[in-house]
């Protein structure tokens, strides 16, 4: 049995006004667990993850988390980086507010950039970067506290598909070498797919698991994975498993 | 197409310039009821020195003011971003500060400060004038950083200093700028106002000048003045801007 980095038990959270956005719902994640969360919008994807990082409390039910705040990194939608500070600036934030000297910060912080291919582009500020570039600086400032569990908020979201496929293909590759525990949340089933050891479908909200798919496959992906005959099964059978979901929402909302 | 709209204002000013003076010797209109601009071009440089003393008087004060409006809204701006309770406890106030027009306060504040130095009672009275534009611009500036930074912050465990300093400030910063660049012209407005109420002996601004001539009824020297001001206002707001411009350029790193 791996180490478990993080685990919800039956998590229910309710907001104000809106009533019960999440639960009950259940996730263990083990060390150097990849899991997809697939949901239309609204599910409480992100409420789930927010319980993860720690930056919310359920309503009911129990969160437990072995990894501590210094090794939980989230990644959101847009890049989030600070536009006064250069990519190295961006990059050493978290290790520099967490009492790191100045410069051996900037050095590490230069290290994670050019693991994620932005070696040429230490100085530059986020004006200046492609979205594509702008979310692997992201992707750096997440990884350079060499967390144990990371969290993805629909990172790739916002970039086309070129870009987001050689950032999934980057982002396993980086995953390969210290094995953190990936919670990678998406609309794209196929992205999920690519990712994701296994693929949770979530029900519009409240967010339930509507049931979990095991990928079976070497990750990183071999080329031509796309291709095969077990990723075309998996995503009919997510796919489906999604419009089953969204119709039973929609049916009982009637 | 851009000589055109540079000329266009020039253009426009020559041909009111040109109408006024044909207009004044057509309808024989009298010195001291509308004098021609030739007339107010020869008392601008008769006057030339003392306008320039004068102006540089009011120039003065006016920065004074703002410099202090800027010292006393910053800090006030700063401590009420950090408690909920103390800006619900200020901003009544600071909003009746605003809205109350400065001519009102002004003999009270003359009589507080400025019987035996108008100077002081010209400056308090600016400072109050320019408070409102940066203590509100900071206030908005300091809430409004991204809030999945904001969230990032949270989760590196980022002390309230910290988050001060390195997000919230520099997040304000365009909203600072713009808030100065409105408070400066707001001061030379209050300086001329609360001088014409302080009644300007001992201050011997630009208000001063207009008032002394029009006792005199020397119109010209009157307009001669009010083009002065002009002048200089439309200088200070030019360097304003100019600086809004470099601060922003620097900040969005483009």
């Amino acid at each position: 049995m791996k180490d478990v980095v993080a685990a919800l038990s039956a998590v229910e959270v309710d907001y104000p006004g809106r009533g019960k956005v999440l639960g009950p719902f259940d996730l263990t994640l083990a060390a150097g667990d990849i899991v997809g969360l697939v949901g239309p919008s609204g599910c409480g994807k992100s409420t789930a993850l927010r319980l993860l990082a720690g930056l919310e409390e359920p309503t009911r039910g129990a969160v437990r988390r072995t990894a501590g705040r210094g090794e939980t990194s989230v990644v959101f939608q847009s890049p989030t980086l600070a536009p006064w500070l250069s990519a190295t600036a961006n990059v050493a934030l978290p290790l520099e507010l967490s009492g790191m000297a100045r410069a051996e910060a900037r050095l590490r912080a230069g290290g994670a950039l050019a693991r994620v291919g932005l070696a040429d582009a230490v100085e530059a500020r986020p004006a200046q970067l492609s979205g594509g570039m702008a979310m692997r600086a992201s992707l750096a400032r997440a990884l350079v506290t060499g967390p144990r569990l990371l969290l993805m908020d629909e990172p790739f979201a916002a970039l086309d598909e070129i870009t987001r496929r050689s950032l999934a293909d980057d982002l396993l590759a980086i995953w390969n070498e210290a094995r953190p525990a990936i919670v990678f949340v998406t609309h794209n089933v196929e992205e999920a797919i690519y990712v994701a050891g296994r693929v949770i479908v979530m029900t519009p909200g409240p967010g339930r698991s509507a049931g979990e798919t095991v990928i079976d496959a070497p990750t990183p992906r071999p080329p031509g994975f796309r291709t095969t005959e077990l990723f075309r099964t998996a995503a009919e059978a997510i796919s489906n498993r999604l419009a089953d979901a969204t119709r039973t929402a929609t049916g009982g909302a009637r | 197409m851009k000589g055109l709209s540079f000329f266009a204002p020039i253009a426009l000013i020559g041909a009111i310039l040109v109408f006024w003076q044909l207009a004044c010797q057509w309808l024989h209109t009298p010195e001291y009821l509308l004098p021609t601009p030739i007339a107010i071009g020869m008392a601008l440089l008769r006057n030339a020195p003392l306008l320039a003393l004068s102006a540089w008087r009011t120039l003065a004060m006016a920065l004074e003011a703002l410099l202090a409006a800027s010292f006393f809204a910053s800090l006030l701006a700063v401590l009420v971003s950090l408690s909920r309770v103390l800006e619900r406890a200020i901003r009544p106030l600071a909003v009746a500060l605003q809205v109350t027009p400065v001519v009102a306060i002004a003999p009270l504040v003359v009589i507080w400060a400025g019987v035996d130095h108008p100077g002081r009672a010209v400056v308090v009275l600016a400072a109050i004038v320019a408070f409102f534009p940066i203590f509100s611009g900071t206030v908005r500036g300091l809430t409004s950083a991204d809030p999945d930074l904001e969230r990032l912050f949270d989760l590196y465990g980022a002390r309230p200093v910290q988050r001060l300093l390195r997000l919230r400030l520099p997040s304000a910063l365009p909203f600072i700028v713009e808030g100065h660049k409105v408070a400066s012209g707001l001061a030379i407005i209050g300086a001329v106002v609360a001088e014409f109420v302080a009644g300007g002996v001992g201050a011997e601004g630009l208000a001063w000048r207009i008032l002394e001539a029009g006792n005199h009824l020397r119109i010209a020297e009157m307009f001669a003045a009010v083009v002065a001001l002009a002048l200089m206002a439309s200088v200070v707001h030019l360097i304003f801007q100019v600086l809004e411009k470099r601060a922003l350029a620097w900040w969005r790193g483009r």
